[in-house]
């Protein structure tokens, strides 16, 4: 079939006004927030799952490459139409189809921005807790396939926690649903398998996702250390209190620094790390909770303990934590934002060996990271217009991830595989872990047409392989 | 993906040039887009402010040619600025689009007619205030010869343009000449101890249509310890010239302005147009490359103040008068977004006695005035003001204040619109009621 004609195909299905395919529009669908790009050829907006499911059928039967896209936040290039074809934007759909308060359950369509889910609800003291620092922009469908998570998900549980059902057009134009309103269903749990499959398995049209009370209480304590090793054992000795914070983030001192000059959140210069505490739960004994935490940081050396007073001083503390990127970002102009998990007890070794590398490869790096699963975020300051630097930043993030693997950790805490790291993808998983995976893709994506050239190595592309220790 | 393939492309076509130098700081986050009105209403990538960017960039890489289409994406961009408040990594967004807007402005044939319309405007009216008096003379003359109702009636304009019909019944009442004529060269402090000398740029479309606001603006500055100086032959300030690509012509008007208040001595250059605000702050900019005037550009914008901006830093009179009304504010773009003020005007709401300040849901949301958008994009112009009516109609409020003129025509026209009995008033307005009601 010829272009032209695809269009009009298209064009039946959504309304010309829906269908994209000028170059001047298609510019703009290269890219996320990863470094690649590559151009699609076709821009699609559809508003329903029946639109979906024939645009799916059009394109498997004229055997063209699709890639869903919600807002193109996504770090690992995971919305990149590296093969070319029909880029599905999800952004049209955007309603929010249901919110039921008694059953704390919400109905949505995949283009639903996720912080606009729990302002639609705030009213009502509700909110939807999976909180990536894209919030404000990621959408519900894009967090579904990259099972996002944040800062809030160490006591809540990432996305795959708080999602239930989902509408799923497969790549053939078949509409299928899997799970529903109640917490459980007989047969195999699909929404489990689909939820952080990056957009192979089929693209998600609607959405139940759990919704939960906003906390009666919450308390926030910034904690400040002169070593990392005394804030690392902090955190391991918090969590070994028995109480799980809402949240347990920490920053390294190049970060507060960083963050520091541009938004004066308040951060004590002077310090190697912090923390960042919140506690959530009954307004009954939250003083009592808090007081216990303060305690744990100072037997542990915090040479200062601050706790929000209110509301602006809440926001005050985060702020610093949430603008941690953006205040990298004035300091160069492209950064790597990588994700990697480490076991917590490996933390600090972890951490010193980022700051060897970095320094071998003469690039800088700051740490921000979700303390509490040991999700660490390095992030390093690239400088486009210098091909070597970046070489050099490229080549220190490599090695910090196979570090990370060398001390049991893994590739990815929450952006997901994508294009970024689908070639380093046997450094964790054997050939026969990898076949599985492949084999699962094949029952839903058989002709590779949804998503391609995202998550799996490329075949005949061979990389040394060093099995992680298990 | 392996490290050989990503650098491929990485600072080979890399240029150091002011524009280049903005479009780098850009990190492709997406952070932006969804404070982005337009990418809000249309929801794609074109419409946002990253693909603007990324637009912008294939063009001065030289990858992309100007088409139409370019032009029509770049201009759907409202330039509210909003994008430049959310920005974490701090990019200017205009100092990307006006260039843009610029090489479109050179480089693009635009159908006849509407170069036609355009030059009108921006070549042969606005630098010319005499000209522009014309106009002005013109309207009011249409509109109080009763023409107007038969316009309207007939459907005229309809036949031209849908567009231009909403336009002609937004376009406010002229003032009488009689009317600008009282706003003096020379305002002395009011009670005679003189603390600061200011000069007040009166604007062109604000000293036409929105006299009575200028006249409030020097009465509240007189009543605050300032002489006034208000030159009779400024020029407009080159705002809208500047968004829609007339970047010599904007650089003409700025020197000229220069010169005249150059040679006053003044602590302070007083706006109440946030629009012109912003441009005025920016003349630095606009004439860095201009060996002769860059430092005195420089030193003019430093002096550039925003009413409310000067009124709270000098630590203004609070009024003893009352005004018992309730009342919304809705934040101009160029004023929140392009200078960062914001609290600034709510606290001299907040000092009235009496009055009742409300929340408004998106107050720092463009109305959709943007210049002359309103003008070139009607129907996206209309979604946005209806959206913002919503919104002010939620909040009870029985006036609605703001600080620039073409919001001030947008929402009045966006109250008729939603059948709201409210008026629209400049936030100096009431300080300066606030301060005629001591008297009573
Ligand atoms: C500054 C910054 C901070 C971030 N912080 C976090 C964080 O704290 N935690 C975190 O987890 N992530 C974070 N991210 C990454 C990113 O925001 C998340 O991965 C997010 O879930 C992506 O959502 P999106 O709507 O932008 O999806 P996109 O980028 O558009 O797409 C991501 C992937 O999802 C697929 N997809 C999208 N919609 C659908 C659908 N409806 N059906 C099937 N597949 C679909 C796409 O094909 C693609 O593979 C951050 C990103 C940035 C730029
Ligand atoms: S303009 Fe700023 S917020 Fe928007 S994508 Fe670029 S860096 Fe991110
Ligand atoms: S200036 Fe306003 S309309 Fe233009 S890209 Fe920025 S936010 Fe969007």
């Amino acid at each position: 079939m010829d272009k032209k004609s695809l269009i009009d195909e298209l064009a039946q299905i959504v309304g010309v006004e829906n269908v994209f395919h000028e170059p001047e529009d298609l510019i703009t669908y290269q890219y996320d927030a990863y470094l690649s790009r590559a151009m699609p050829d076709f821009v699609v907006f559809p508003t329903t799952t029946e639109q979906v499911s024939k645009i799916l059928k059009v394109a498997s039967r004229e055997k063209v490459p699709f890639v869903a896209r919600g807002a193109g936040t996504g770090i690992s290039g995971g919305a990149i139409p590296v093969k070319g074809g029909i880029v599905v934007a999800l952004s049209r759909m955007n309603k929010i189809l249901e919110i039921d308060f008694e059953s704390r359950r919400a109905r949505v369509q995949p283009g639903v921005i996720n912080l606009d889910l729990s302002h639609a609800m705030k009213d009502k003291g509700f909110h939807y807790i999976p909180d990536p620092a894209s919030q404000q922009s990621c959408t519900i469908g894009g967090n579904v396939a990259e099972n996002a998570g944040g800062p809030h998900c160490l006591a809540y549980g990432v996305t795959t926690n708080h999602v239930l059902g989902l509408t799923v057009v497969l790549p053939n134009g078949e509409i299928i649903h899997t799970g529903g309103k109640a917490l459980d269903y007989p047969g195999y749990d699909l929404t489990g398998l689909l939820v952080g499959s990056e957009g192979t398995l089929g693209i998600v049209t609607e959405i139940i996702v759990r919704i939960e009370h906003r906390p009666e209480a919450v308390k926030t304590l910034l904690a400040s250390f002169s070593s990392m090793l005394d804030a690392a054992k902090t955190v391991s000795a918090i969590i070994a209190s028995g109480t799980i914070p809402a949240a347990l983030e920490m920053m390294d001192k190049p970060a507060i620094e960083a963050v520091e000059a541009f938004a004066h959140a308040g951060y004590p210069v002077e310090a190697a790390a912090v923390l960042l505490i919140e506690l959530e739960g009954l307004k009954d004994g939250m003083d009592r909770l808090a007081k216990k935490i303060v305690e744990i940081c100072q037997s542990h050396k915090a040479i200062e303990v601050k706790v929000a007073q209110n509301e602006q001083e809440r926001m005050q503390l985060w702020k610093g934590r949430k603008c941690a990127a953006g205040a990298i970002g004035r300091i160069c102009n492209k950064y790597y934002l990588h994700d990697c998990v480490v076991p917590r007890n490996k933390l600090v070794a972890v951490l010193s060996e980022i700051y060897q590398i970095a320094e071998k490869y003469q690039v800088q790096v700051a740490n921000v990271f979700h303390a509490g699963d040991g999700n660490l975020h390095p992030l390093v300051p690239m400088d486009m217009s210098d091909r070597d630097q970046v070489e050099r930043a490229l080549r220190a993030g490599d090695e910090i991830l196979k570090c990370c693997i060398q001390a049991g950790g893994t590739l990815s805490g929450e952006h997901g595989i994508g294009l970024e790291k689908n070639e380093l993808m046997p450094l964790i998983f054997n050939e026969a872990d990898l076949t599985a995976m492949k084999k699962v893709k094949a029952v839903f994506n058989p002709e590779d047409l949804c998503n391609p050239g995202k998550i799996f190595p490329t075949p005949g592309r061979c990389l040394e392989v060093t099995q992680r220790p298990r | 993906m392996p490290i050989e393939d990503l650098l491929k492309n990485v600072g080979v076509d890399f240029q150091e040039d002011s524009v280049h130098e903005e479009i780098m700081k850009c990190v492709g986050c997406g952070l932006c887009l969804p404070y982005c009105p337009t990418y809000r209403e249309v929801g794609t990538e074109m419409a946002s402010p990253r693909g603007r960017i990324a637009l912008a960039k294939e063009y001065f890489d030289g990858k992309l040619k100007i088409t139409p289409r370019f032009a029509e994406h770049l201009y759907l961009c409202l330039e509210c600025l909003a994008c430049e408040t959310a920005c974490p990594s701090g990019v200017k967004f205009h100092r990307i689009m006006e260039p843009a807007r610029e090489a479109i402005k050179k480089n693009l044939e635009r159908p006849l007619w509407d170069r036609m319309v355009r030059d009108m405007v921006f070549k042969h009216i606005f630098p010319y205030p005499k000209r522009l008096q014309l106009l002005a003379g013109f309207l009011r003359l249409y509109q109080v010869s009763g023409l107007q109702w038969l316009v309207r009636k007939t459907g005229l304009l309809r036949s031209i343009s849908e567009s231009l019909e909403e336009t002609e019944q937004m376009l406010p009442p002229i003032q009488p000449k009689a009317l600008r004529d009282a706003l003096k060269e020379v305002t002395p402090p009011l009670g005679g101890r003189k603390q600061y000398r200011v000069g007040f740029l009166s604007g062109c479309v604000m000293n036409l249509v929105f006299t009575p606001i200028n006249l409030a603006t020097v009465r509240v500055l007189a009543r605050n310890g300032c002489e006034v100086i208000t030159p009779r032959f400024q020029k407009c300030c080159g705002a809208l010239h500047l968004h829609n690509g007339e970047t010599d012509i904007a650089r003409q008007m700025a020197r000229y302005n220069i010169d005249i208040f150059e040679k006053l001595q003044l602590d302070a250059l007083l706006v109440n147009s946030a629009g012109c605000g912003s441009a005025l702050k920016e003349y630095g900019e606009l004439l860095k490359d201009d060996s002769r005037y860059a430092q005195k550009a420089s030193a003019f914008s430093q002096k550039v103040k925003d009413i409310s901006e000067f009124l709270v830093e000098i630590g203004f009179v609070k009024p003893q008068g009352a005004i018992y009304r309730k009342v919304a504010y809705d934040d101009p773009c160029h004023l929140i977004h392009g200078q960062g003020i914001k609290f600034q005007p709510r606290e001299i709401l907040k000092s009235i006695p009496g009055l009742e300040l409300v929340e408004l849901k998106e107050s720092d949301w463009c109305c959709g005035s943007a210049g002359i958008y309103n003008i070139t994009h009607p129907e996206l112009s209309m979604r946005l003001l209806d959206r913002k009516m919503a919104h002010v109609k939620a909040t009870g409020a029985d006036l609605l204040a703001t600080a620039n003129p073409g919001c001030i025509l947008q929402l009045r026209w966006g109250a008729k619109r939603a059948g709201l009995k409210m008026d629209v008033v400049h936030v100096v307005e009431l300080l300066d009621q606030a301060y005629s009601k001591e008297l009573e």
